[in-house]
């Protein structure tokens, strides 16, 4: 019986020699356990060395195979192919980014925005290791467990038609983490991270699409965060007119 | 080397159900803000006394402005259940280390929904 195979439509882009990208079509040997991924690293190995893309863990951890499998954004290592068969499917790089090379998308602005949150906990003051951890119980890590799953892909920054339309957006995963750590019982940051999270590039752009917490696949929910952000954003507003002479 | 940007249609909305159901709920908004100042206008008719209250509500018995209505209300109830379906997303409130069922979030909303158009019922048809 002859192989069963499947056809893949590749994103190409070699900026060394072309002006504009291309779709490249490969055919792959079609097998029930492989993913997206699978094909493209049979592709590299067995067809063509100079297709190009970032792949790390395998298994839905490392964040770095994000890519848009038939125009949704997936993390390729777990987009089987059975899930498109008989194809073609259709491999792009992640929207809204800009493209280096073939699927490789730029990713220094999300980065940028990332710091900008201040994603780590902030103390007033450290406590000398002398006197102990900051201690939490389970009720408190709850709060932010959710949130402290994002594995940085990128998938809800593809995903957001806000963030294609205005790039200055700060962005679903990097306010999801900002509200994660002003969740923690044991950070003392939020008044430092509300220049960010309650500007206007930020909370204020969501139109609450929803599309960033659908293709989370660590189920975060950054379109949640951002909304929640967006009420402490309020009160924060309504005390500060209130109460002008208040902390700062 | 310079990397790639891809340009974004503006037909973008088309090409996903979600994204079209999104811009059709924020369209809603200006089928509630056209009828809201319809109802301005209606109430500041109606405070001119009963007899233009009555001509004025008469000169809009056409079958444009029962679509105008309709139309409305579809927006309005269309705006409002995709409003509270995601509500839980906006609202947590936590029992311990659980959170609060969607359920108990989304469920109070309709029944005051429920209730205050009950309400205004009971008033206009007594």
């Amino acid at each position: 019986m002859a192989e069963r195979t499947i056809t893949l439509e590749v994103f190409r882009y070699r900026p060394d020699s072309e002006q504009e990208p291309t779709f490249q079509s490969y055919t792959v040997p079609y097998r029930e356990d492989w993913v997206v991924l699978d094909a493209l690293n049979y592709l590299k190995d067995e067809t063509d060395g100079s297709l190009s893309f970032r792949w790390s863990c395998r298994m839905g951890v490392c964040g770095s195979c994000g890519m848009m499998v038939n125009g949704t954004p997936r993390l390729s290592c777990s987009a089987f192919l059975k899930e498109y068969y008989p194809g073609p499917v259709r491999v792009e790089p992640l929207a809204n980014f800009p493209v280096e090379r073939d699927l490789i998308v730029g990713i220094d602005d999300f980065m940028n925005k990332l710091k900008s949150v201040k994603p780590w906990i902030v103390r007033d003051k450290e406590q000398p290791v002398s006197e102990g951890e900051y201690r939490q119980s389970p009720a408190q890590l709850a709060t932010f467990k959710q949130y402290s799953m994002c594995i940085n892909c990128m998938l809800c920054y593809a995903a957001c038609p806000v963030y294609g339309l205005q790039p200055d957006f700060v962005g679903p995963a990097a306010i999801a983490l900002a509200h994660r750590y002003n969740l923690d019982s044991r950070d003392q940051g939020q008044s430092l991270r509300k220049e960010v999270v309650f500007s206007h590039e930020a909370v204020w752009e969501c139109t609450f699409v929803g599309e960033c917490s659908v293709v989370c696949p660590k189920d975060v929910d950054p379109a949640g965060a951002i909304q929640q952000e967006k009420a402490l954003g309020a009160l924060d507003l309504v005390k500060s007119v209130l109460m002008p002479w208040g902390s700062r | 080397m310079k990397p790639y940007r891809r340009p974004i249609s503006p037909l973008w909305w088309t090409k996903k159900t979600s994204y079209t159901l999104f811009v059709l709920r924020e369209l809603t908004s200006v089928f509630i803000w056209a009828f809201l100042l319809f109802y301005l206008v209606q109430l500041s008719h109606l405070a001119q006394g009963t007899d233009e209250y009555l001509a004025f509500r008469d000169q809009r018995a056409s079958f444009g402005w029962l679509l105008f209505h309709i139309v409305a209300l579809i927006a309005a109830v269309y705006h409002t259940v995709t409003f509270f379906n995601v509500s839980p997303q906006a609202i947590v409130v936590r029992m311990g280390e659980e959170k609060v069922p969607p359920a108990f979030i989304v469920g109070p909303q309709y029944a005051a929904w429920l209730l205050t158009s009950v309400a205004i019922a009971w008033i206009v048809l007594r």
